[in-house]
């Protein structure tokens, strides 16, 4: 067994990691997760404690444990695996991988080893699809796994090596964030574009473009950009912020969306590790120009190794007066960024719950309207954009709007990190302008034997890779960034069943028709899978898909289904080829004996008179 | 006109849907007048002896034996009707489906309280039908033409359904089939 820390220890400890944090609720998964790291649970003595520095219940504190999947009340062993068993995992070998974690330990998926020494556990995408199968061990991704370093990964932890240690980090190494982060995650960058990857960057230079200009000139300035979200949905920026300057509010926040938890995304990842300056002046602009004083970063938890880097970033802007009160001597400009985690929900991506998790809350989404504009962090008026958007913002404002209209299609201005995985040759991150065919796409991506391409990840759509001609942007196909390329080989019902699955399992719960409206498009289509359809039952997803789309509350439920409704629309026969059945069937495939097995080995009888 | 034919029976239940179709009360003796009842509790048929026209399955399928019965009533009845929560999602005996086999078996026949302990077997007669690995809900195994929703379905609803089964086409009212 774990040598759990009795309950006086616990309490002196907890008391001690309290006293480093002010009273303040939104502060609360900060400590969770100190807490889970010291403890590799969370203890129950600790939650009074929490509790009652807070100035909540009890029952307060367990809502937010119990909501996010990295917090855990049982012993998750001194060394916690997280496998990535999302689509581009699978497609690499997550198998192999989990067969020979489980070897090694000696223990299943979903528990720790007899001595509590190592735990093993799935997740979904933690933003490594460039170079899966990957896992996180205590918060640090590990990619390209091999049934081989497994093996010398697991008999480092037995030896009772650091994280570090295991990632064969030197001393040099770990004396730099940024070289680090680079290591743990290298950047995998693959076009250079005109606006993001391919420019180089001064510290400070946004922000001393800003303030040249008065802060209704700089939304001015982006409104005449026509600059829109980057996250996925496309909003204008401008307008976001126009109607966050006019909210009324005695305090105003500025929050960037850090959660990439769409599978196939990692482009924000890279942006962090390369640029975390420009993502942090762009949020400077921002709040130079509706008015903000404070702003946040939400760091999804499976990038928490960022944090020091992103601290040290923070360090320097402040140094440089360019973070602080009276930026560059502006007086009247302070504002400051505090970088805050998550824990594992992708629900969080979608601002409203996102804002809830700021608060240290569960991550449910808000029923809108009102929107976070006017009713946001706290109740204020917030503005929240994607990590990309800000890069975004702060190159417009120092190269200037024109200039960035001139790329990209008529509503799809500029250009466009997407993140590459799957069956291709050259995984990674490019920047293209937007508009581009998805026949160029491909052969940019050495993907010459693609039978399909999931375009905006799991929520977005499959075209067939047959549809050359169509484009990249918001006229046509609109993406947060996401493309998994599927090779000829691979089948598109198992790729919608771990679709449909990662959504089931990441549903907040709160609406009915995305909680028990996933679970069923699942089973039918499990069913289906398995042999045991009918031809009705297609209809069936169709219809069940439509009905979730239209009544769920955010953009989980309203986009869950699309995967499915697309795959089936472009690769009907598929399904078709699982279905035995004729249409009008009354009875369905059962296989009896199967289910009377368990029962049979229990009692010791034989289902064979039966 | 010919009397249509009904068939009825009580799978994993617990019979109260049985109750309720009882709980017609007097309608019961019209309801002698328009339809014929096969195999069912009421009749004590054991085995379906002619094509019905109308099956009403309770209770959801939890052995080899439930299986046979659900689909001799599938073969034999030209409308099938799911009446009540067992037979349209596993109802209460659907909870043991996250519960192994064998951990549902030691607490019924060997760690239940009236029980002694360590004593007793897991029943294993040939002659007994044999536990499946979980509870299924009807429709997962056959088609189901109608559900009837309810734990008990309420009397009402089971009258005015068979009504319009029976006179084929009557559309139920609208307070009938409103839930909330």
């Amino acid at each position: 067994m774990a040598k759990v820390a009795g309950d006086d220890a616990v309490k002196a400890e907890t008391a001690s990691i309290l006293a480093g944090y002010p009273a303040d609720r939104s502060e609360l998964i900060n400590i969770l997760w100190e807490l889970q790291d010291r403890f590799h649970h969370i203890p129950k003595a600790a939650i009074p404690l929490a509790a009652q520095k807070m100035g909540i219940s009890q029952v307060d504190v367990m809502e937010t444990i119990t909501f996010y999947h990295f917090f855990t009340t049982a012993h998750t062993g001194e060394y916690t695996v997280y496998l990535n068993n999302s689509i581009t995992s699978r497609m690499a070998g997550f198998q192999k991988i989990r067969d020979a974690f489980e070897k090694e330990a000696g223990c299943s998926f979903g528990e720790t080893d007899k001595d509590g020494r190592i735990g093993l556990f799935e997740t979904s995408c933690i933003g490594m699809c460039d170079q899966e199968p990957s896992a996180l061990i205590n918060g640090m991704p590990f990619g390209s796994l091999t049934p081989f370093s497994v093996e010398r990964l697991v008999k480092g932890m037995r030896e009772g090596k650091s994280v570090l240690e295991l990632m064969g980090v030197g001393q040099d190494l770990s004396s730099d964030p940024h070289k680090l982060a680079r290591f743990i995650a290298p950047p995998n960058i693959r076009r250079k574009g005109p606006v993001l990857l391919g420019v180089g960057y001064n510290m400070g230079e946004s922000i001393r473009s800003a303030l040249k200009h008065k802060p209704g000139e700089i939304i001015d300035l982006i409104k005449n950009s026509n600059l829109r979200g980057m996250g996925g949905a496309g909003f204008p920026t401008a307008l976001k912020w126009q109607f966050c300057a006019s909210a009324k509010g005695d305090e105003k926040y500025i929050v960037c969306n850090a959660d990439e938890g769409e599978p196939g995304t990692f482009k924000d990842r890279v942006l962090l590790t390369e640029w975390p300056a420009r993502v942090f002046e762009g949020m400077a602009a921002a709040a130079y120009a509706v008015g903000a004083r404070q702003g946040y970063l939400y760091l999804r938890a499976e990038y928490r190794y960022l944090t020091p880097h992103l601290q040290r970033t923070l360090d320097e802007l402040r140094k440089e007066n360019l973070l602080g009160n009276s930026i560059l001597g502006k007086s009247g400009f302070d504002f400051d960024i505090s970088i805050r985690l998550g824990a594992g929900a992708y629900v969080c991506g979608e601002e409203s719950a996102l804002l809830e998790s700021l608060e240290g809350k569960r991550g449910e989404p808000r029923n809108r309207p009102p929107f976070p504009v006017v009713v946001g962090f706290r109740g204020k008026p917030t503005v929240v954009n994607n990590v990309e958007t800000f890069s975004l913002v702060a190159q417009i404002i120092k190269y200037g709007g024109t200039w960035f209209n001139t790329l990209g299609t008529a509503k799809s201005v500029g250009t466009k990190i997407l993140s590459v995985s799957g069956d291709c040759g050259r995984p990674g991150v490019y920047e293209v302008e937007w508009g581009r065919k998805v026949e160029d796409l491909l052969k940019m991506f050495d993907a010459g034997n693609a039978k399909a391409l999931q375009i905006g990840g799991p929520s977005g759509k499959t075209i067939s890779a047959r549809e050359t001609a169509r484009k990249v942007c918001f006229e046509d196909l609109a993406t947060g960034g996401s493309m998994i390329v599927f090779g000829q080989e691979r089948s598109m019902p198992d790729v919608a069943q771990n679709f449909i699955d990662f959504f089931a399992e990441e549903s907040c719960g709160a609406c009915v028709p995305c909680r028990a409206g996933n679970p069923i498009l699942s089973d039918l289509l499990k069913t289906i899978r398995e042999g045991r359809g009918l031809p009705e039952h297609i209809d069936q997803m169709v219809e069940w898909a439509n009905m979730i789309k239209a009544s769920s509350r955010c953009g989980l439920g309203q986009s869950s289904p699309n995967s499915i409704l697309t795959s089936i629309e472009k690769f009907k026969d598929e399904y078709m080829d699982r279905i035995k059945k004729e249409r009008g069937a009354l009875i369905y495939d059962f296989d009896i004996k199967a289910a009377m097995k368990e029962s049979c080995e229990v009692t010791g009888r034989t289902p064979s008179s039966h | 006109m010919r009397k249509k034919i009904v068939a009825t029976t009580s799978l994993a239940g617990c019979f109260g849907c049985h109750m309720s179709i009882l709980d017609i009360d007097l309608r019961l003796v019209d309801l002698i007048e328009l339809v014929e009842f096969n195999r069912s509790p009421i009749t004590d048929i054991k085995k379906i002896s002619k094509r019905c026209d109308i099956g009403l399955i309770e209770g959801g399928i939890c052995n080899d034996e439930n299986y046979h019965v659900l689909k001799e009533f599938r073969e034999n009845c030209e409308v099938l009707v799911s009446v009540g929560e067992c037979a349209i999602m596993g109802g209460l005996p659907a909870l043991r489906n996250n519960i192994p086999i064998r951990e549902c078996f030691e607490e019924a026949y060997r760690n239940v309280p009236t029980s002694k302990s360590g004593g007793g077997i897991i029943p294993n007669d040939d002659e007994l039908p044999i536990i499946l690995d979980r509870v299924y809900p009807c429709h997962e195994l056959v088609k189901i033409d109608y559900f009837l929703p309810g734990c008990p379905p309420r009397a009402d609803l089971i009258w005015e359904t068979l009504l319009a089964l029976v006179t084929s086409g009557a559309e139920l009212p609208y307070e009938l089939v409103k839930y909330d």
